[in-house]
């Protein structure tokens, strides 16, 4: 099987670095040093003995009890990536780069966040490494997610608002690169999902990889065989790509699900598989929403997490090659599949979860019996319980 | 035909001659401005033009050029107006190189190679893309020097010498040289070690080279042109036309002074040349 990313970062026509010249040294030096530290045995020790002690891995793979029951034979189990410390995936992710940082000495973190799950699990790397710590985050972000915007800074973390564009996550993004082109020496980008120039989608697939592994693992001893089917909310695609990963060499079919917003046709959603087309944006070539002029559209979802307008560029790889497919679900269906897990399984999760959920419903109803299905639970519901409330009025 | 660019900064090259080239966006803040103002270059002695077409996510610029691009994105201006608007000038007998500055997304979106056709009929010279490096689609590359038009790549502090020969062997024009670690913007100073950075360039290229990011006014320009062979200047101009709320005589004055202290850091029989 031939490796993605190639050398330079491209899977197939996706990926890349399309950058400005003076971030090209800087990510060739962070890809050396990322390769250098995935076979150094004790960067190696040293991150799954956090992982564990601090992160709270391996997190349990849960046969959800009563939505099986339903399902006539079907098995539905849940990665419960909900019971990870900060309450998401996103620390896989933030103690691995932050280890890198702390490993490369750097004394400054900076990263973008639209919900502020990721800006919060950075904050939290930061302490953990005694780093200093930087948030970009879109100004009608940082009215709409104040908890977090707290959260952040009882971190000690400083939450920088945005004003330019559209003032959400892209907007962040573009800034955190800016302070970047200006700050490499000192700061490391940590970048929250598969995205970005190479190295990022790999780095961030690798380190959030842990979840399919323990998830291959885990199956193994439950049941003696793999998922058939692995369902898994795309936004950026991270805890989808670091579910997928262990198992794209089996049989098992792979189904990222994206945020349909208020319906595709309506323009108001965050599809860019289903709706995207070829573009360049934060320094990758993937799928993009944008209009016939190329500017890019703001993106809508229920979810914050998921309300960005490109994807992960091996995302948009495995759907041009077939080895994942990719399906969506509404802002309605999201919302219904909060209130299903929360009243079945006495589990509520967070609304980009609830994309999978959604999807995983259906998918219960049409596969064969026997069939089982292994869903990424990214994250639980807590943060979310404003909005779920919100709509719950109407 | 010659390009217009190349030998423009060829035969500076060949002359000592200090190049200044000055950045507008397209459209702010309307595009009448736009094409009065690059005439009005033209008289002044502006070498080159570098028209900034605007997108929605620039993400190697500043503040003045974001909320520049950001109001003309209002307006509804988009790479077809980058056309017509240099077709005209060209019909108007407008001599000047004019490069195309955008970022590569809405190239790839209006299709890479009516991208590059429309260039050439409309009358651009070079082209700029700041987050297109050379070693990225190297297809798109071929298209442009198929058409003989002038692809400008960028190069900075952090970028090694072995790259500088590759950003070198894949630049035409000039090099286009980022003085500083960080975005386009108005600065108080240039970098201190400007002559050695320079230096380091022209022991493995022989084209041209320009700074560009971050020069800000008639004393920094002269100040680069005396280590380069000229200068790039955006903010500040951008910055004028915001402040004078489009007032072409205003942004003018500040284009002559930077146009005559680039000039004077080269040999004096320069702008005589022109003229």
């Amino acid at each position: 099987m031939k490796i993605f990313p190639d050398g330079k970062g491209h899977f197939e026509e996706f990926g890349g670095k399309f950058v400005p010249e003076t971030l090209m040294k800087p990510l060739e030096d962070l890809e050396r040093a990322y390769r250098t530290l995935k076979k150094d045995g004790r960067f190696q020790r040293e991150l799954s003995h956090l992982l564990r002690d601090y992160a709270g891995r391996p997190t349990p793979l849960y046969l959800a009890k009563n939505w099986s029951a339903a399902c006539g034979g079907r098995k539905i189990y849940l990665k419960r990536e909900d019971l990870c410390h900060t309450g998401a995936h996103k620390i896989n992710n933030t103690i691995g780069q932050g280890l890198l940082a702390a490993y490369l000495g750097k004394r400054r973190l900076i990263a973008e966040t639209g919900a502020g799950q990721h800006g919060v699990a950075t904050a939290t790397a930061a302490r953990l490494f005694n780093l200093s710590c930087d948030v970009y985050m879109g100004k009608k972000d940082v009215e709409r997610q104040a908890l977090n915007v707290y959260r952040m800074e009882l971190l000690g973390a400083r939450v920088i608002p945005v004003s330019s564009g559209s003032q959400t996550l892209k907007d962040a993004t573009n800034e955190a690169i800016r302070d970047w082109v200006g700050s490499v020496d000192t700061t490391h980008y940590l970048i929250g999902s598969t995205m970005g120039p190479h190295p990022y989608p790999m780095m961030v697939r690798d380190f959030q990889s842990v979840i399919g592994r323990e998830t291959y693992r885990q199956m193994m001893e439950a049941e003696g065989k793999i998922p058939d089917y692995l369902v898994a909310c795309v936004g950026g695609g991270s805890n989808a790509l670091g579910f997928f990963y262990r198992f794209i060499g089996t049989r098992a079919s792979l189904v990222g699900v994206e945020a349909a917003g208020c319906g595709l046709g309506t323009g108001l959603h965050s599809a860019a598989i289903a709706k995207g087309k070829p573009g360049v944006l934060h320094g990758m070539k993937s799928l993009v929403l944008a209009d016939e002029n190329g500017q890019i559209l703001e993106a809508h979802s229920v979810s914050a997490g998921l309300d960005y307008p490109s994807v992960g560029p091996e995302h948009a790889f495995l759907k041009k090659t077939g080895r994942a497919q990719y399906a969506y679900a509404t802002d309605r269906e999201a919302l219904d599949a909060f209130h299903f897990l929360t009243r079945t399984e006495g589990i509520m999760p967070a609304l980009e979860s609830s994309h999978a959920i959604a999807y995983a419903r259906k998918l219960a109803l049409k596969v064969p019996k026997k069939s089982i299905i292994a869903i990424c639970l990214s994250g639980r519901g807590d943060k979310d319980i404003d909005i779920i409330k919100r709509y719950a009025k109407r | 035909m010659k390009n217009r660019l190349t030998a423009r900064t060829l035969k500076a090259k060949r002359n000592g001659e200090k190049l200044f080239c000055g950045y507008i966006t397209l459209g702010y803040p309307n595009l009448s401005f736009t094409r009065n103002m690059i005439l009005r270059m033209e008289e002044i002695g502006v070498d080159i033009v570098e028209l900034g077409i605007p997108f929605s996510d620039p993400l190697a610029d500043g503040p003045v050029i974001q909320a520049a691009s950001e109001a003309a994105l209002k307006k509804g201006v988009s790479p077809a107006d980058a056309f017509r608007l240099c077709r005209d000038l060209r019909r108007d007998g407008l001599r000047l190189p004019v490069i195309f500055f955008s970022y590569y997304n809405p190239i790839m979106s209006f299709g890479a190679s009516r991208f590059v056709r429309e260039m050439k009929k409309a009358g651009f010279d070079g082209l700029i893309v700041p987050d297109l490096p050379p070693d990225e689609d190297i297809e798109f590359r071929k298209l442009i020097s198929r058409e003989g038009l002038a692809m400008v790549f960028l190069a900075s502090p952090t970028t090694k010498d072995k790259r500088l020969i590759f950003i070198s062997n894949a630049s035409k024009g000039f090099i286009y040289y980022v003085s500083l670690k960080g975005v386009t913007g108005i600065r108080k100073n240039l970098s201190g070690d400007l002559g050695d950075q320079i230096r380091r360039i022209r022991e493995v290229s022989d084209l041209p080279v320009l700074i560009g990011f971050g020069v800000s006014d008639p004393r920094q320009a002269h100040k680069a042109s005396r280590c380069a062979d000229g200068v790039i200047v955006g903010s500040a101009i951008i910055d004028a036309i915001r402040r004078s709320g489009g007032d072409i005589r205003k942004v003018s004055r500040l284009v002559e002074r930077l146009v005559i202290s680039t000039k004077s850091a080269g040999l004096s029989r320069g702008v005589k040349d022109r003229r």
